[in-house]
């Protein structure tokens, strides 16, 4: 089924996927362009959600999850992610966990504040000098197929993934 | 147990050895309990305990080892699983016991070593040292069962109510400033498939 041609939100399609590959546990710390993802997310029974104090622990709650067996991601918006580097080198990494982390990207395409835009230029350099999977989602069209395929591909390959959310997808759609 | 005991604190507690109470939780593990040891020392004298295959060694990652337990323990509740981690680990993620109690893992169990000392670091003081009371911070992060261990016949007690009993736990044990028993062999994925294939979980 074709996305584009029904009404059906961002975060339904990603709350959608997220179900079809059997992710089902999810830590997050919110974030405003996350907030409807979460809300969905907290009244689906199929979920299990987790909300720790930093992005750390939900890195490794997840992480601790997946080798018990179980499927989860972690929500995070840029700032979030700029405090979990050492756990990605640390522990994700050495240990080839297949993390998943979903990145709404603030900082950027017309936001105000002077402190998201800097934390969010350190997002890519980082990502790239860890060799992570990385991705911006930027139009529905490209949505099911990139949350879909990159999570297929970091369970495969046993590595972690990062699908990030550019303004252009969730700022666009949403206004 | 007495109250008495139950409501000591970090000053009454007496100084025992993280290398022979590691040995002693270990030797009551029948049931494949699932055991992460957090950075440096915690992980090692559970190494040098013997290499169970469901236990985790973390190698790096400070103050994560109670979060990957908690994990551990969402996705398998009807495995116990236990954290053991350093004083100066588990200051570095405080919000993690207030994760623990809100999530009210039952089947999770967290034990500190508390030496008052980053001990691998040069043994330079952490805020135990000062006066900050781990028992005190987790029952203030809601962590109700969270106890000083008086000795070691009362942590051997605490240790077999957690086995059996409902969690979350969260075990102080002050220690003196010995090495660990051994050292881990540092493979980070020989440590993980090992660990995964110990708790059946399919990759
Ligand atoms: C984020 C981070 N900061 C600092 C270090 C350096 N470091 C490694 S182990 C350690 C001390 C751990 O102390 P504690 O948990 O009390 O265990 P102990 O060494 O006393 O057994 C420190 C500071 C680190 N690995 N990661």
């Amino acid at each position: 089924m074709s996305t584009s041609q029904t009404n059906e939100t961002w975060y339904a399609v990603v709350a959608r996927v997220l179900k079809a590959n059997k992710v089902t546990l999810v830590a997050y710390v919110p974030d405003n362009v996350l907030a409807p993802l979460i809300k969905l997310i907290h009244a689906d029974p199929d979920f299990t959600v987790v909300c720790p104090a930093r992005e750390e622990e939900a890195v490794a709650i997840v992480a601790g999850a997946y080798m018990g067996g179980r499927r989860g991601i972690a929500l995070m918006q840029t700032s979030g992610f700029a405090t979990i580097p050492n756990a990605l080198a640390s522990l994700i990494c050495p240990y080839e966990i297949p993390l998943l982390m979903m990145i709404s990207e603030r900082g950027t395409l017309g936001d105000f504040q002077k402190g998201q835009a800097i934390v969010c230029r350190t997002m890519r350099p980082v990502l790239q000098s860890l060799g992570i999977e990385h991705f911006a989602i930027q139009d529905m069209g490209q949505l099911e197929f990139v949350v879909d395929s990159m999570i297929k591909q970091a369970f495969a390959t046993q590595a972690p993934a990062a699908m990030i959310l550019s303004p252009l997808l969730t700022k666009r759609v949403a206004a | 147990m007495s109250d008495v005991k139950a409501q000591s604190g970090r000053n009454e507690a007496s100084v025992m050895n993280r290398s022979v109470m590691t040995q002693l939780l270990v030797d009551k593990l029948k049931s494949g309990e699932a055991v992460i040891g957090g950075i440096g020392n915690s992980n090692f004298d559970l190494w040098a305990s013997g290499q169970r295959p469901q236990n985790f060694y973390m190698l790096g990652s400070m103050g994560l080892a109670t979060p990957i337990a908690l994990g551990v323990a969402l996705a398998q509740p009807q495995r116990k699983v236990f954290a053991l981690d350093g004083d100066g680990s588990i200051l570095m993620q405080l919000g993690a016991l207030g994760t623990v109690a809100a999530e009210v893992s039952k089947n999770l169990a967290i034990i500190i070593w508390d030496n008052g000392l980053y001990q691998i670091t040069g043994s330079q003081k952490t805020l135990t040292s000062a006066g900050a009371d781990l028992v005190a911070i987790a029952k203030g992060a809601g962590i109700a069962q969270s106890y000083w261990a008086f000795d070691q016949a009362h942590f051997e007690s605490l240790i077999e109510r957690a086995l059996v009993e409902d969690g979350p736990w969260f075990i102080a044990v002050r220690i003196d400033a010995e090495k660990p028993a051994g050292v881990t062999e540092r493979d980070p994925v020989k440590i993980r498939l090992n660990f995964m294939q110990g708790l059946g979980a399919k990759p």
